[in-house]
């Protein structure tokens, strides 16, 4: 296939040092075959966004364990349709209490994995997700 | 920082001594080799009858475990020399002679959430409850030193740990804990100087004697902030040298505080072996040995308040060798290649938290039996202070509830087990003792080639031990994706639908408050005093005094955790990791 390769940026929002998730999913992103960007720890969602933007990127995979998700999440997209990139699918894992995760979801957060998701749950999510993009 | 070679004879000894120093005869021996042979035989034949139900019997870590451990295959490990008794070198068995009948291990669990308030009522509830020693979870603005009101901070305010900006915040947190009677452990890092001396500040408030009462630990390791939990601010070599002021003022001010707890934990956490967390951990703690002894300090003086924090994971015999390999290591390389000449410099005395990375969100009060079984493993392993995680861990910070189940999860190992009674239990068993020796070789294999890159810090600029983290973290994901490796409830024996449990939750508001009441504090403090002491702390920085002196006058004057870290960075830089995965 000649198509550009999907990519996806893989982003840790504020001051939680916790990469050991992020690493995972974005080595396994790669091994599937995205191309995969991370931006490192302590990334603003003003950052993410600019990042995702300039990155041109067709996802974005954000990763917080530290509790601050409804602040920062949220955030990002917001940030996101202000530059007319809402596009960008935006996907986050993490420590996330269930009750958090309808607020976090109509703030156009696509899907939230839980500790304890596979990458392969994750890459297929994505397949699905580019398919449906690609067919509409 | 390189150093000489010397080779620790103690560890090196080979098969040619065996006979001579083995316990048994060599007729016994041969007697033994044969009886193995036979059970090989045997062992084959069954296998071959019923084939292993599975293929993979190797430990969490991926280390291969013997089947069985025969008395000639552990002949040669010298049971005075290498194995000893309690007390003594090289303290295999432990440090102390008399084990947990003397003392027990210290019950520390892990507190802090919200504001001050909210802590020090936590704080109260826990020691109401048994609970033996202090120890400070702060939020993460105060890890990476920014005040509640700084743009970094927002959304953070509370939610990891407890809000401290200034000493206002630090007199609430120890409000009516007598800090001269309670010792207390800090998990504080980059910043840790400045919230030393805030604990300082407020002993000294309450009337406690500094010299003689005042004692507690400081996590204060920034290697390992660099390799694996990522809360650094300035580069490592000023970094290193804060740590250094620290050894040398809390040597003479603060003789029985622990100024550094050199830690696997989060090496661990982070996704590397055990025999990595071993290896890397020690090996960050002869760099801080040979950075001291660089900056001219006598090794007996500040070796004996160094103390290590590990990690205890589910694979119960590898953690207690671990755990055994650790003093022994400790006490040769202390003793042979830095030259300490007191005992008390040879004991490595550690502080042990459960497995956080090991617990499940799924079928959550199944962490308690996970959790019990590390902690186990950690008393069997001679721990000097314990936390146990509660069962809510992976969902948010724990509930009352969830925190007294996991203090009483301790106390059940204290009082009813009977582990306690004797010291070392397992010391002698053919496997724990064959186990020990691979975690002690496999820890001078990666010593050799950190030394061979010129020390730690050169291997962390490397990013060395960063990659053998991340491959390990991978290779695990891995084997758990694979079903090599099962974890129960989450990819076997699954529920379809769970109930919820109930979680701790922090709520937004509490931001709004904490920067309100830090605007008050500002309000009344003396500004001359707070441009005089950073203007004095800069200056000290940017030469060679001490900084721990200055930093104390900075947060007597009320100046914030955010102005001290900027103070610093001014003069220091920070620092920025490659972003590789």
């Amino acid at each position: 296939m000649s198509e550009r390769r999907l990519r996806i940026l893989i982003a840790k929002p504020g001051l939680d040092g916790h990469d050991r998730g992020a690493k995972v999913v974005a080595r396994a992103l790669r091994d599937a075959g995205y191309e995969v960007i991370y931006t490192g720890l302590r990334q603003t969602p003003q950052q993410i966004a600019a990042a995702a933007v300039q990155e041109d990127v067709d996802a974005v995979g954000l990763s917080i364990l530290s509790g601050a998700h409804n602040a920062l999440l949220p955030e990002v997209t917001r940030l996101l349709r202000e530059q007319g990139a809402e596009d960008i699918l935006v996907f986050a894992g993490g420590i996330i209490p269930e009750q958090d995760i309808p607020g976090l979801k109509s703030a156009g957060i696509d899907e939230i994995f839980l500790p304890g998701t596979s990458t392969k749950a994750i890459v297929g999510y994505l397949q699905e997700r580019f398919a449906a993009v690609a067919a509409s | 920082m390189a150093v000489k070679d010397q080779e620790p004879t103690l560890l090196t000894e080979k098969a040619a001594d065996v006979a001579d120093r083995s316990v048994y005869k060599e007729e016994a021996l041969e007697t033994m080799a044969e009886a193995r042979q036979r059970w090989e035989k045997a062992s084959a034949r069954a296998e071959a009858q019923v084939p292993f139900w599975k293929q993979d019997f190797t430990t969490v870590s991926g280390m291969e475990v013997p089947h069985l451990v025969t008395p000639e295959q552990t002949a040669d490990v010298d049971p005075i020399r290498t194995i000893g008794i309690p007390g003594e070198y090289p303290y295999t068995r432990g440090i102390h002679p008399t084990g947990y009948r003397g003392k027990l291990w210290t019950m520390r669990q892990f507190a802090g959430f919200g504001t001050a308030a909210d802590t020090n009522a936590r704080f109260k509830y826990l020691l109401s409850q048994g609970q033996t020693g202090l120890s400070v979870a702060f939020h993460l603005p105060t890890l990476y030193g920014y005040d509640s009101d700084h743009p970094m901070s927002f959304g953070e305010v509370g939610k990891c740990g407890v809000t401290v900006d200034t000493l206002a915040d630090m007199e609430v947190l120890f409000e009516g804990i007598p800090l001269g009677e309670v010792t207390t452990s800090m998990t504080i890092n980059s910043t840790a100087p400045i919230l030393f001396a805030m604990y300082l500040a407020v002993a000294e408030k309450q009337g406690v004697d500094i010299q003689r009462q005042v004692s507690g630990t400081l996590q204060n390791d920034i290697l390992k902030e660099y390799i694996a939990q990522k809360e650094y601010i300035y580069p490592p070599r000023p970094s290193m040298r804060l740590i250094t002021d620290q050894f040398a003022f809390a040597g003479r001010h603060v003789p029985r505080w622990n100024t550094i707890s050199i830690s696997g934990y989060h090496i661990r956490e982070a996704g590397s072996t055990a025999l990595q967390e071993l290896a890397f951990t020690l090996r960050d703690g002869m760099e801080y040995v040979q950075y001291g002894i660089d900056a001219g300090l006598d090794v007996d003086e500040f070796a004996p308040r160094l103390s290590f924090f590990f990690n205890s994971h589910n694979d119960f015999f590898e953690e207690i060798a671990k755990f055994r390999a650790a003093r022994q290591i400790w006490a040769t390389v202390m003793r042979e290649r830095y030259g300490a000449k007191s005992p008390r410099s040879w004991m490595c005395r550690f502080h042990t938290q459960t497995a956080g990375c090991s617990l499940t969100a799924q079928q959550p009060y199944n962490n308690v039996v996970r959790t019990t079984i590390q902690a186990l493993a950690a008393v069997l392993g001679g721990t000097q202070s314990l936390h146990t995680n509660s069962l809510d861990e992976t969902l948010a910070l724990p509930t009352e509830e969830n925190a007294r189940i996991a203090l009483r999860t301790q106390q059940i190992l204290a009082h009813e087990s009977g582990v306690v009674s004797s010291v070392d239990p397992l010391g002698g068993s053919y496997f724990v003792e064959e186990m020990t020796r691979r975690m002690v070789d496999g820890a001078f294999d990666y010593f050799r080639r950190i030394d061979d890159l010129g020390g730690m810090v050169e291997a962390i600029e490397a990013g060395f031990p960063q990659r053998e983290i991340m491959d390990a973290a991978f290779a695990y994901q891995r084997a758990f994706e694979e079903k090599e490796k099962l974890i129960v409830g989450v990819n076997a024996y699954q529920l379809e639908d769970e109930p919820p449990i109930d979680i701790l939750y922090i709520g937004d508001d509490l931001a709004e408050k904490q920067v309100a009441f830090l605007s008050s504090v500002k309000d009344q403090r003396d500004p001359g005093s707070v441009a005089r002491t950073l203007d004095a702390l800069k200056r000290g920085a940017a030469g060679s005094e001490n900084t721990m002196p200055l930093i104390l006058d900075c947060v007597k004057a009320y100046c914030t955790v955010g102005e001290v870290s900027d103070a610093l960075r001014d003069v220091f830089g920070t620092y920025e990791e490659p972003a590789v995965f």
